[in-house]
């Protein structure tokens, strides 16, 4: 009996090329030299036909001196600094935007989507109404609205609006006082980061003895009130040491304080609005995915609203919310390219706009923005695989 | 953005594919390659009065639309044989680098940067302009020396990026720069009072003055900043297409010059005695030839697009909206820079 089975299992008698293994293997490997020739070829030929043609090539430019200006930049630049440094410059912006714009996305989609299934019927419609609206419109028209639209509805810096007597909002931007750190500023900082680890261990405290007894602490009150209260005391302990720098109008502008430029404004809004919509549809997908039966049985643990949504349903919500959430974030980040509409320095506005101009130095610019996009995205996205992991069902 | 990435990837595909059968060497003439074709590919700007400017027939109008349209007189003998393509001033050299246009005619600053690293030839000034500032009036500023501190609207990818910057490093002023993508976008944005002041070439002010909500509310300070010489641009490499956009030119500022416009071109044609206006209109010599167009080049020039006076007035001159009087852009032999070298 084995005698029969056993060569049909090893070695087949065709001949080696009409082995399917091999072919495969060899029809792939014939491909990727194909690829890798194709690649090699086209870009030897660019190089070839741009020195023909004198174009500068080469990513020396990055060292020139820029001589232009940005109106805003979170790193030290001037009209002098390098291209290089412009590249920063333009790819910090970015950042910026992608980072507020996430946090405030997420905050809006996540309650947004909760508000979709809320029993309140004006919340619910309130919330179906602003999904329904923000994520049909297209994201360019919206920004526009928030820049135009609202900016031309602002007054001029004279007849700012006034908020507090601090904070000053005009078609220039919102201008908030800038805090002055004198000497002493270190004890209130080290207060601060005391509280906040007294809060962190307070909290694991709480969780493991809610487990013991079934009694927590209310940490939220006790985390706010310690974070507040003890770098109080350290300042009033060290005379106030960190004191504010009013903005004051003169000429055509404010001058000191620290200014939120409208472009930045406009371009956050409406990346959180728009993104935040969709984030709003996976939150409330996720939450319904969670079956009915988790809830009752929450509840009849005796668990009440609050807590059953946050130890129960969510928790569970999030293995489906996460991929998805992933993939908004990914949205967010390449939208807010979107800027070079309303002249917000980002990366594409600042480095494949004014940079490529100057230097006419297209294919190397545009890889190296396209490199960044690419690198920025999986960034992300491996930041959030890892997420998922953490939050996947575990399966025994 | 769109059309900036596909502008790059026509480029690196032109470069990377030219080289596939052969050599750079054999690749058509332009002239030929235009001839095949049968027009003329201009880029021009996306609506500037004065200038190049798109009514709502989408006809176009404006000097350097209408050098395009000399050139085509010269190649074809026929003004309709050209194609206009808007561009935004950062996509303009790209898309005359990746061959999509043949020539550009957007008011371009003619730079040695330009002319000598992004592989393009300047052809000549059609233009001789500076840049300036516009500010409301009720700001109550008469020189741009009081401009310290303001927020200033601008064009991106224009050389009046770097002049702003020299301008207000040179005279120990702060300043803020909103670089906007396109014009319409700065003009809407200074409109909004996003920012106190719009800079660009005077000329330009002239015509973005003209889309404000309220013309009359805003001046033009005095300051000149720089020197603007805006001309025609082709790429490199192709030396007989480089002559005729060169000469396309001197024939209109010759023709000026001697007095011959297109209401009385076909009378000189007929009767004028002087060489010099016979060489112009091609019955004595055979310069056309000499270039691979026809002997009556320069003739088809001003008969149907006029001499470079005509064409000025036409278009940017006292009578039109802009009213930008002829200054240094009046011939040389009437107190301005505009000089045409001989033609013989």
């Amino acid at each position: 009996m084995s005698d029969l089975v056993e060569p049909a299992i090893g070695r087949s008698k065709t001949s080696f090329i009409n082995d399917p293994k091999v072919r495969s293997i060899g029809l792939q490997l014939i491909a990727l030299v194909l690829v890798v020739f194709l690649g090699w070829m086209f870009v030897d030929n660019a190089r070839q036909n741009l020195a023909a043609q004198k174009i500068a090539t080469g990513f020396g430019f990055l060292d020139n001196t820029a001589g232009f200006g940005i109106s805003q930049t979170l790193v030290p630049y001037s009209e002098t600094s390098t291209y290089g440094r412009a590249f920063l410059v333009g790819l910090l912006n970015t950042l910026l935007v992608a980072v507020v714009g996430i946090f405030f996305a997420t905050i809006i989609g996540f309650f947004v989507g909760i508000g979709r299934l809320s029993k309140n019927f004006v919340v619910r419609l309130l919330s179906t109404i602003y999904v329904e609206v923000i994520r049909n419109l297209p994201p360019l028209f919206q920004i526009l609205f928030w820049y135009l639209a609202v900016l031309s509805a602002m007054p001029s810096p004279r007849q700012s609006i006034n908020l507090l007597g601090e904070v000053f909002i005009s078609n220039r931007g919102i201008i908030v006082p800038r805090p002055v750190f004198e000497a002493g500023t270190g004890y209130v900082l080290w207060s601060f980061g005391a509280a906040l680890l007294v809060v962190i261990v307070l909290h694991y405290w709480s969780r493991e003895r809610r487990a013991e007894t079934g009694r927590g602490l209310p940490m939220l009150p006790i985390g706010l009130g310690l974070m507040i209260l003890v770098p109080f005391i350290a300042m009033a302990i060290t005379g106030f040491p960190i004191s504010l720098e009013r903005p004051e109008l003169k000429g055509f502008n404010f001058v000191g304080g620290v200014r939120v430029i409208p472009e930045f404004v406009a371009l956050t809004v409406a990346l959180a609005t728009y993104t935040g919509a969709f984030i709003a549809e996976n939150v409330r997908a996720g939450i319904q995915s969670v079956s009915h039966g988790q809830t009752e049985a929450a509840h009849s643990l005796g668990l009440r609203n609050g807590h059953t949504l946050r130890l129960v349903v969510i928790p569970q919500a999030m293995r489906v919310i996460i991929p998805p959430l992933t993939s908004q974030y990914l949205n967010l980040t390449k939208n807010s390219s979107l800027a070079v509409g309303i002249g917000y320095p980002d990366l594409v506005a600042v480095f494949a706009g004014t940079t490529l101009n100057q230097t006419g130095q297209a294919i190397e610019i545009i890889a190296i923005t396209m490199g960044v996009y690419l690198v920025l995205s999986i960034i992300t996205s491996v930041i959030m695989n890892v997420y998922n992991k953490r939050v996947a069902l575990v399966e025994r | 953005m769109m059309k900036r990435l596909l502008s790059t990837l026509a480029l690196a595909g032109a470069c990377g594919l030219a080289a596939f059968g052969a050599q750079a060497q054999t690749k058509p003439a332009k002239l030929d390659q235009i001839k095949a074709k049968g027009f003329i590919q201009c880029g021009v700007s996306q609506g500037l009065p004065g200038f190049s400017t798109p009514d709502d027939k989408g006809n176009w109008t404006g000097l350097d639309v209408d050098f395009c349209r000399a050139v085509a007189a010269a190649v074809f003998g026929d003004v309709t044989k050209v194609k206009f393509t808007p561009l935004s001033a950062k996509d303009r050299f790209t898309a005359l680098q990746s061959g999509d246009i043949d020539v550009l005619s957007r008011n371009t600053t003619w730079t040695i940067s330009r002319d000598t690293s992004l592989g393009l030839n300047f052809t000549g000034v059609t233009y001789y302009d500076g840049q300036g500032f516009m500010i409301r009036k009720d700001k109550k500023v008469t020189s741009a020396m009081e401009l310290s501190g303001a927020s200033v609207c601008t064009q991106t990818g224009t050389t009046t990026e770097q002049n702003l910057a020299d301008f207000f490093r040179a005279n120990n002023m702060t300043y803020e720069v909103i670089a906007f993508a396109t014009n319409d976008e700065v003009v809407k944005a200074y409109d909004a009072g996003r920012c106190d002041v719009l800079t660009t070439d005077r000329s330009g002010l002239a015509g973005e003055r003209l889309k404000l909500t309220n013309p009359d509310d805003h001046i033009v300070l005095p300051e000149i900043i720089s020197k603007e010489p805006l001309g025609p641009v082709v790429a490199h490499g192709d030396d007989q297409w480089f002559d005729i956009v060169k000469w396309v030119l001197f024939a209109q500022l010759t023709a000026e010059e001697l007095g011959v416009t297109s209401k009385n071109v076909d009378e000189q044609l007929k009767s004028s005695a002087n060489p010099e206006v016979k060489r112009l209109l091609g019955t004595e010599g055979k310069f056309g030839e000499g270039m691979g167009i026809g002997n009556d080049w320069g003739y088809q020039i001003v008969k149907t697009v006029g001499n470079y006076g005509e064409m000025y007035d036409r278009n940017v001159g006292p009578d039109t909206p802009l009213k930008l009087a002829r200054g240094v852009n009046a011939l040389w032999n009437k107190g301005g820079l505009q000089y045409a070298p001989p033609i013989r």
